[in-house]
C-alpha cells in the first residue's frame, strides 16, 4: 500500500516535470506550435459553433411547432395556380375552405375542437388614428388553441357570435397604436364603416413561421365573431388596387382543429385530406399541415445534421491528430540527443513514453481549449452580426456538453495520435541517441 | 579492497550487412573500490565500447559484467535504467546537459528517474553540489550561458547527485582546452580522493596521466594494464593540500 501510494506520487512528479517542460518548449516554439494546434483549434471550434446553431434552430423549431400544437391538424386555402381565363370573366376570384367543410369536420368524432378563422387586411380607425391592421373572423376556440393571453377586458365568447354582436378584441399592436394613452376596453373602433365596441386587449404575441416559412405578425390582428364577419361584410372581400377592383371571395382562410389523442392524430389527418379530396374535386385550392408531422421532420433533420456534424469532427479532429503526430515525430527526432541523456541518467522507456504522451496531451489540449473559447465566443458574437448586418434571427443554444465533448475529444485524439512519435522516442537506443546531434 | 566493476571474457560484436565488427574480443578487467582508471588506445580499440558496456548502456554479445556483486549482464532493460540510476555516474564529452533546464535542474534529473520525490531536501543536495564545483552563483543559468568548463562542472556535479558507486567519463576533456581540462581533472582527482572510483576514456597523455591505473586497449583487446606511481604521489600531496575541500566533498557525497 504504502509502496503503491510512493510510486503513485513519483509518477505524479515526473508528470509534472514533463508537464512543466511541455509548456515551456510550447511556449518556446510559439509559432511552431501555434500552427501545430491549429487544426484542433478548428476541429473543437467549429463542432462547438455549428453544435449550438443545430441545436439552436432544432429547439426553436420545436417551439414553433409545439405553439402550433402537436395535437392539432391545420387546414389552410390556398390560392390555385393563376388561371386567366378565369379571372377574365369574373372579378372576383372564389376558392378555399367553406362553411361546409367546417360543418363537417365538426361531425368527425375524433375531433374535440375546432376553430374556424377569416381574415383579411383592413384599416382601422378610431376617433382619431388609424392603423392597418387584419380583422380575424373567429370563434371562442381560437383562444386555447392558439394560447393567447389578455391583458384586459376577455376574449370572444360563443353567445358574441350567436348574437351577431359587433365586438372586437384588439392585438396589442393595434391598441397601442390607437389608444396609446388610454386603456382601449369599452372604447369603439370603426372598420368598414361599421362600429365595434372593445371588449380585450392581447398581450404581445411572439410571431411563428408559418407553414410557408413567412412568420407572421399577429399583433396587428383583430378578433370579431365569426359571424359578424360574415354579416358585415358578406363572403366577397374587394380590396383595391392601381384603379382596377379586385376581389376575392374565401369563405374560411383556415381551420384549425384539435384531436382527441395524440396517436390519432395522423388517422384524422388522412381522413380529412379524403374528405376535401372528394369535396373540391381536383381543386387544390387547400393544404393539410399537421404540426405532429413537422416534429417528426425537425427531428430527423436533427440526426442529418449531427450525423454530418460528427462526419466533420472526425475529419477535422482527425486532421488536427495528423497535425500533432506530424510535429512531435519531429520533436523526437530533434530531441533523440535529450532521449539518449534520460536514457543514460536512468530513465526507463515507460518515463520517455510519458514525457512525449504528456507533450502531446499538453499540445491539444491547449489547442482544444483555445478552439472552445473560439466557438463560444463565435456562438455569443454570430446572432449580434447576423442580427445588425444581415437582419436575421439566428437562433444559438450553448450547452455545456457539447463543449466538454469536444475539448475531451482534443485530448483523446492528442493520446491517439502522440502515442505512436511517444512509442518511437521509447524505443531508441540509448547509445545511437548520445551520439546523435 | 571489494570490486566494485567486474568483467569476464567480455565481448562485443555488431553484425553489419557484410562483416561483423568485433569491438571488445573476450575482455576481462577488476576494478576495486576507489580506484581511478585511465582507458587509452588508438581511434576504433574498443574504449567507448567497453565504457558503455561497463556504463549498463549496451549488453555484451558474450561474457560476464558483475556490478556491485551483481550480474548485470542478461538483465532487462528496465532493470539496466534502474542500475544506471542507482550505482553510475556520466560525464561526457561534449557535456550533454539538458538546455532547457537550469543549472539545478540538470543536476536534479538523475534523482528524479531514480525514484526518490524532488523536494527541498534534494533541492538543498542539488545546491551544494553545485556550490562544490564552483557554481553557486549560477543556480538559475541554463547550459547555453555558461562556459564548456562551467558545463563540464555542471555535469560533474549531475554525475555525483545519485552517489553512484563508478564515474564513467568518456573524454571529459576532449573539448576544452589544457588549462580548463587540468581545472576538471583537480577535481575529477579530490572525487577520487573522497573515495570515488573513475573510470575514464582518454587519447591524452597529460590526462591519462592523472590517473592511478592506465589501462591500453588495442583491437578490442586489452595491450597493457599498469599503476601510474607518478598519480599516487600526486595524489597523497593534493590530499594532504586540500584536506578540507575533501571532508567537504565527502560530506557533499554522502
Ligand atoms: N553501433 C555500431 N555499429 C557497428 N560498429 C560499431 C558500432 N559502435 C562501434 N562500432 C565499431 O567498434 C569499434 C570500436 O569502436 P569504439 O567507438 O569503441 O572506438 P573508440 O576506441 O572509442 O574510438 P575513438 O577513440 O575514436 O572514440 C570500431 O571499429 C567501431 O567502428
Ligand atoms: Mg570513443
Amino acid at each position: 500500500m504504502r509502496t503503491n501510494l510512493n510510486q503513485f506520487f513519483l509518477l505524479w512528479d515526473k508528470s509534472r516535470r514533463s508537464f512543466v517542460l511541455a509548456v515551456r518548449s510550447l511556449w518556446l516554439h510559439k509559432l511552431r506550435s501555434a500552427l501545430s494546434v491549429l487544426g484542433i483549434v478548428i476541429g473543437t471550434g467549429a463542432v462547438i459553433t455549428l453544435m449550438a446553431f443545430g441545436e439552436g434552430s432544432m429547439q426553436d423549431a420545436l417551439e414553433d411547432i409545439k405553439r402550433q400544437g402537436a395535437t392539432n391538424i391545420i387546414v389552410q386555402s390556398v390560392k390555385p395556380p393563376d388561371d386567366s381565363s378565369n379571372q377574365r370573366r369574373t372579378m372576383t376570384l372564389a376558392y378555399g375552405l367553406t362553411h361546409a367543410d367546417y360543418a363537417k369536420f365538426k361531425q368527425l368524432d375524433t375531433i374535440v375542437g375546432s376553430v374556424p378563422m377569416r381574415m383579411f387586411k383592413q384599416e382601422i380607425r378610431s376617433l382619431h388614428r388609424m392603423h392597418n391592421g387584419r380583422v380575424v373572423g373567429t370563434t371562442a376556440g381560437y383562444r386555447n388553441v392558439n394560447k393567447i393571453e389578455l391583458v384586459d377586458g376577455r376574449f370572444l365568447n360563443d353567445s358574441d357570435d350567436d348574437n351577431i354582436e359587433n365586438y372586437v378584441v384588439l392585438g396589442a399592436d393595434v391598441a397601442e397604436a390607437l389608444f396609446p394613452f388610454q386603456s382601449a376596453t369599452g372604447e369603439t373602433i370603426m372598420v368598414n364603416g361599421h362600429d365595434f365596441k372593445i371588449i380585450g386587449v392581447l398581450k404581445e404575441r411572439t410571431p411563428l413561421s408559418n407553414a410557408g416559412g413567412i412568420s407572421e405578425d399577429y399583433n396587428s390582428d383583430i378578433y370579431v365573431p365569426i359571424n359578424t364577419c360574415r354579416a358585415r361584410w358578406g363572403v366577397a372581400v374587394y380590396i383595391r388596387s392601381s384603379g382596377s377592383r379586385s376581389g376575392e371571395q374565401v369563405e374560411l382562410h383556415q381551420i384549425t382543429l384539435t384531436i382527441s389523442d395524440i396517436d390519432k392524430v395522423r388517422d384524422a389527418g388522412a381522413v380529412i385530406k379524403d374528405n376535401l379530396e372528394r369535396d373540391h374535386g381536383y381543386k387544390k385550392d387547400w393544404i393539410v399541415v399537421i404540426p405532429l408531422d413537422r416534429i417528426e421532420e425537425a427531428k430527423r433533420a436533427k440526426d442529418r445534421y449531427m450525423m454530418l456534424l460528427f462526419i466533420i469532427a472526425a475529419i477535422s479532429l482527425g486532421v488536427g491528430g495528423i497535425g500533432i503526430m506530424n510535429i512531435m515525430l519531429a520533436t523526437v527526432t530533434e530531441r533523440t540527443r535529450e532521449i539518449g541523456i534520460r536514457r543514460a541518467l536512468g530513465a526507463k522507456r515507460a518515463d520517455i513514453t510519458l514525457q512525449f504522451l504528456i507533450e502531446a496531451i499538453v499540445q491539444t489540449t491547449v489547442g482544444g481549449v483555445i478552439g472552445a473559447l473560439i466557438g463560444v465566443g463565435l456562438v455569443f458574437i454570430a446572432p449580434i452580426v447576423s442580427e445588425f448586418v444581415f437582419h436575421k434571427n439566428l437562433p444559438a443554444q450553448l450547452n455545456a456538453q457539447p463543449v466538454i465533448m469536444a475539448m475531451s475529444f482534443a485530448v483523446i485524439v492528442g493520446v491517439t495520435f502522440g502515442l505512436y512519435p511517444a512509442y518511437r522516442a521509447s524505443r531508441l537506443d540509448p547509445i545511437e541517441a548520445l551520439r546523435h546531434d | 579492497m571489494t570490486a566494485v566493476v567486474r568483467i569476464e571474457k567480455l565481448t562485443k560484436e555488431y553484425r553489419l550487412e557484410s562483416v561483423t565488427v568485433r569491438a571488445l574480443r573476450s575482455v576481462s578487467l577488476t576494478v576495486e573500490q576507489g580506484e581511478f582508471v585511465a582507458l587509452m588506445g588508438p581511434s576504433g580499440s574498443g574504449k567507448s565500447t567497453l565504457l558503455n558496456q561497463l556504463g549498463c548502456l549496451d549488453r555484451p554479445t558474450n561474457g560476464r559484467y558483475i556490478l556491485a556483486n551483481e550480474d548485470v549482464s542478461r538483465i532487462d532493460d528496465d532493470r539496466l535504467s534502474e542500475i544506471r540510476s542507482k550505482y553510475l555516474g556520466f560525464i561526457f564529452q561534449s557535456y550533454n546537459l539538458l538546455p532547457q533546464y537550469t543549472v539545478v535542474e540538470n543536476i536534479e534529473v538523475p534523482l528524479l528517474y531514480q525514484g526518490c520525490r524532488l523536494n527541498e531536501k534534494t533541492r538543498l543536495r542539488c545546491v551544494q553540489l553545485a556550490q562544490l564545483v564552483g557554481l553557486g552563483d549560477r543556480l538559475d543559468h541554463r547550459p547555453m550561458q555558461l562556459s564548456g568548463g562551467q558545463q563540464q562542472r555542471v555535469a560533474i556535479a549531475r554525475s555525483l547527485v545519485n552517489d553512484p558507486h563508478v564515474i564513467l567519463a568518456d573524454e571529459p576533456t576532449g573539448n576544452l582546452d589544457s588549462r580548463t581540462s587540468d581545472e576538471i581533472m583537480q577535481m575529477l582527482m579530490k572525487l577520487n580522493d573522497a573515495g570515488k572510483t573513475i573510470i575514464m576514456v582518454t587519447h591524452e597523455n597529460d590526462i591519462a596521466a592523472w590517473a592511478k591505473r592506465i589501462i591500453r586497449m588495442r583491437d578490442g583487446q586489452i595491450e597493457s594494464d599498469e599503476q601510474n606511481v607518478r598519480a599516487e604521489i600526486r595524489h597523497e600531496m593534493s590530499g594532504a593540500f586540500s584536506a578540507s575541500l575533501s571532508s567537504l566533498l565527502a560530506e557533499a557525497i554522502r
